[in-house]
């Protein structure tokens, strides 16, 4: 015998009267502007009347990305302490507010319009994924607030809401494969992990190989947190290709590196170029495994200069001599400086006087000068490649001449005519 | 809690729950907390249909994100479709594909340009996909601990799946949503519709979720649950029973999806595989999943608990949270919505519960 489901027809009429009612309900309810229509942005609540300002560091926290993105919380929080043991900001305090970005891209969505809605912050500090800073991205620009993010990441975007002070792809990944085309490389294989900032760049080093001679043997992705690399590597081995370039993130370069080494691959034949491994990434891998391989950041520990040694020495001392500093904590780093190098030049909080005032501020950092450039957002960076040696750390085996200029959309590159659609 | 099994006192509920929402919160929340507010209720609507499914028909669905990821992804769909039409004219390709070089419009996401498809789409393929998956799941009587792990692989999968689909946003996702048929977003008083549209939601699926416990339907399910080779010895197909009850979660899980991206303005993998499901039974569990409010409150409870909780303790607050589970497990096993039972020392076993509803 069939079921046949059997409801009473009062019941029915019941929730069909209820739902009509319901509806009446929002029918009635005001209706705001249409699409087209300009809205006018919430009225900002920064307060600055007082001798305090509220900025916002938003960093996971917890779960996956909580490594390296406590990291950056701490960089933000040495450089607030310094700017504020200098006299702060326009004569005020800055007081942080923290919130967990819980490594999930709505958790940062949510957080930062808390923080912008209801802690009434100036600027925010933070974020590390790109899934992270697009979905932050419209809070942002809806509620006309400042973002300062801090990590390198695959270009394409320039948003009046955010400053980008990490490298954008041809001040980290151009310049990277400039050096390897200059040691004689003449086929690469390429592996990543699947998500926009590996295809993408890997898009670009196809583009670039292309128009230079280089044979790309290969293009492997494994998903992110995948541990599983015998079969990549070897077909990595097998392709006999003249270096790797890894574009890999997270626990996967501990699993791809041990595979690496376990096959006999050494960086003497078979050199791997990194663009997401820095000095805190170095100790999980395994020196072992790793050394003698190579990076691309814009800083490195090493890297010998005044304001360097200053800002190691005061990193260390505030949380302890075995904590080492990478290239995303220094860019947050200077990101808070910019931000209040910016402020003090526009003499003001507003973000529109922000906007108006930050071309070509510029700010002494540990890896050098950088500077803010007002078009796109981004800063000009000096491109480094390191290599990793048996004490763990990373140092330059080359270096760009001085900083170079940003260029997201890779504008300035006839062969990257065809990566990209500008506006 | 006798008064709520009654049928004036449901409906008193029903009336002090919409009083709740739709006078109360708008007045004494901020903006802000009312947009949370919308998210969290969100997560009630999938809860209301994790309460039928798993409370009433025992099927532990560990992937409720699969069918809430579906109605986002459609809404979403929708959502950049119009966004690149207003910006570029009929036909442009939305902005995440112009930066991942996508210059043709893929051909699935053409009928997403018509809200009444959209529409159409969110209530019928989730729907259709569950009744699919139900009748070949359930008619080989997978059930018990094999069907949780079945639904949680395929949140797994389906999350999977997603972050290789670059047409979708890969890892990413579909954000920066602009209009919502027709209305801008970024325009207060049109966040406040939204959240009188989950809240709206929210009654509306309670109501459609406590006629089916009512219906002699309901009672069967109850019956398939407790004694399911009994029910199919009286001449009833368990199987049938089973995938109404399945649709129906899945139905709810959808609608909810679909409001969740306007209101949260974001939707990716992250949203929906493994942890959220889990996160999703979550709430049922600690609310009671028995009962027709229970899951409601627990999903609520969990939500802002998490919200509040990683307010106060930035870098501290998953502990928090976890203690919270725990207390809640050892204390209150039927859940937030036995408090009242336990309260006059009346048995808290789920049955009981059940039997006064």
């Amino acid at each position: 015998m069939p079921l046949r489901p059997k409801l009473e027809a009062r019941d029915i009429a019941r929730t069909l009267a209820a739902t009509a009612a319901i509806t009446g309900l929002i029918a009635t309810a005001a209706c705001g502007s249409r699409a087209g229509e300009e809205t006018v942005a919430a009225e900002s609540c920064v307060d600055t009347s007082g001798d305090t300002v509220k900025v916002g560091a938003l960093n996971s926290l917890s779960g996956t990305m909580s490594i390296s993105e406590t990291t950056v919380r701490d960089a933000i929080y040495l450089a607030v302490a310094e700017i504020n043991a200098a006299g702060g900001v326009q004569g005020k305090e800055i007081e942080i507010v923290a919130e967990d970005g819980a490594s999930e891209p709505t958790v940062f969505a949510e957080k930062a319009e808390k923080l912008i809605r209801e802690d009434c912050v100036a600027a925010v500090f933070g974020g590390w994924t790109s899934a992270s800073r697009k979905a932050m991205l419209p809070v942002f620009e809806d509620n006309d607030s400042l973002l300062y993010y801090p990590v390198q990441y695959e270009g394409l975007e320039a948003s009046p809401n955010i400053f980008y002070t990490g490298a954008t792809t041809n001040q980290q990944i151009i310049p990277a494969l400039d050096y390897l085309a200059e040691t004689g490389v003449e086929s690469l294989y390429l592996v990543g992990s699947d998500y926009v900032f590996p295809r993408t760049a890997n898009a670009i080093i196809n583009a670039y190989a292309a128009d230079h001679g280089i044979e790309v043997l290969g293009e492997d992705y494994a998903q992110l947190g995948s541990v599983e690399f015998s079969t990549i590597v070897n077909q990595v081995s097998a392709s006999g290709a003249d270096a790797v370039f890894n574009t890999l993130n997270g626990d996967s370069n501990v699993a791809f590196f041990r595979e690496y080494a376990n096959v006999g691959l050494t960086p003497e034949e078979m050199p791997v170029m990194s663009v997401s491994i820095a000095e805190e990434e170095v100790g999980g891998i395994g020196i072992e495994n790793i050394e003698g391989q190579l990076a691309a950041w814009n800083y490195y520990q090493t890297v010998e200069s005044p304001e360097n040694a200053a800002f190691v020495e005061a990193f260390k001392t505030e949380y302890g001599d075995e904590r080492v500093t990478s290239d995303p904590m220094e860019a947050a780093y200077n990101s808070v400086y910019l931000w209040a190098a910016t402020v003090e030049k526009a003499g003001s909080f507003a973000v529109a006087d922000i906007q108006a005032n930050a071309d070509g501020v510029s700010f002494a950092s540990p890896e050098g000068t950088v500077v803010i450039n007002g078009d796109n957002h981004h800063v000009a960076k000096t491109a480094r490649i390191g290599e990793i040696r048996s004490d763990g750390l990373l140092y330059t085996v080359w270096e760009s001449d001085g900083p170079i200029e940003p260029d997201p959309f890779l504008e300035g590159y006839d062969w990257a005519a065809e990566l990209t659609v500008t506006e | 809690m006798k008064f709520f099994s009654t049928r004036a006192g449901t409906w008193t509920g029903f009336a002090a729950a919409a009083l709740v929402l739709f006078g109360l919160a708008p007045l004494v929340l901020s903006g802000f907390r009312l947009g949370l507010l919308a998210q969290f209720l969100c997560y009630a609507i999938v809860a209301v249909g994790i309460g039928l499914a798993w409370g009433r028909g025992g099927m532990l669905t560990l992937g409720q994100g699969v069918f809430f990821g579906m109605g986002a992804y459609l809404m979403a769909m929708h959502l950049k479709m119009a966004d690149a039409e207003f910006r570029g004219g009929p036909g442009a390709v939305p902005d995440f594909m112009e930066l991942a070089g996508i210059r043709e419009l893929p051909g699935y996401w053409v009928p997403f340009t018509s809200p009444v498809f959209t529409i159409a789409a969110i209530l019928l393929l989730p729907t259709g996909f569950a009744v699919l998956l139900g009748f070949a799941v359930f008619k080989r009587r997978v059930k018990g601990a094999y069907f949780a792990i079945l639904s949680q692989a395929l949140a797994g999968a389906f999350a999977i799946l997603l972050i290789g689909q670059q047409t979708l946003g890969g890892f990413n996702g579909l954000s920066r949503f602009r209009y919502f048929f027709g209305f801008n977003l970024a325009d207060p008083v049109n966040q406040q519709m939204l959240y009188f549209i989950a809240a709206g939601a929210l009654l509306v699926v309670m109501a459609v979720a406590l006629q089916l416990r009512r219906s002699r339907y309901g009672e069967l399910l109850v019956a398939v649950r407790d004694g399911e080779e009994r029910v199919r010895f009286l001449g009833y197909d368990a199987a049938n029973i089973k995938v109404v009850a399945y649709a129906a979660a899945a139905l709810f899980a959808s609608i909810a999806g679909a409001i969740f991206v306007p209101v949260v303005g974001i939707i990716s993998p992250a949203s929906i595989g493994i942890i959220p499901s889990i996160m999703f039974i979550l709430g049922v569990a600690i609310g009671g999943r028995a009962s027709l409010a229970g899951p409601v409150i627990g999903a609520l409870a969990v939500a802002w608990a998490q919200t509040a909780l990683s307010e106060q303790f930035p870098s501290a607050w998953t502990y928090a949270q976890g203690l919270l589970f725990i207390a809640v497990i050892a204390l209150l096993p039927g859940g937030i919505a036995s408090v009242g039972a336990l309260a006059r020392r009346l048995p808290s076993k789920p049955t009981a519960v059940e039997a006064a509803a």
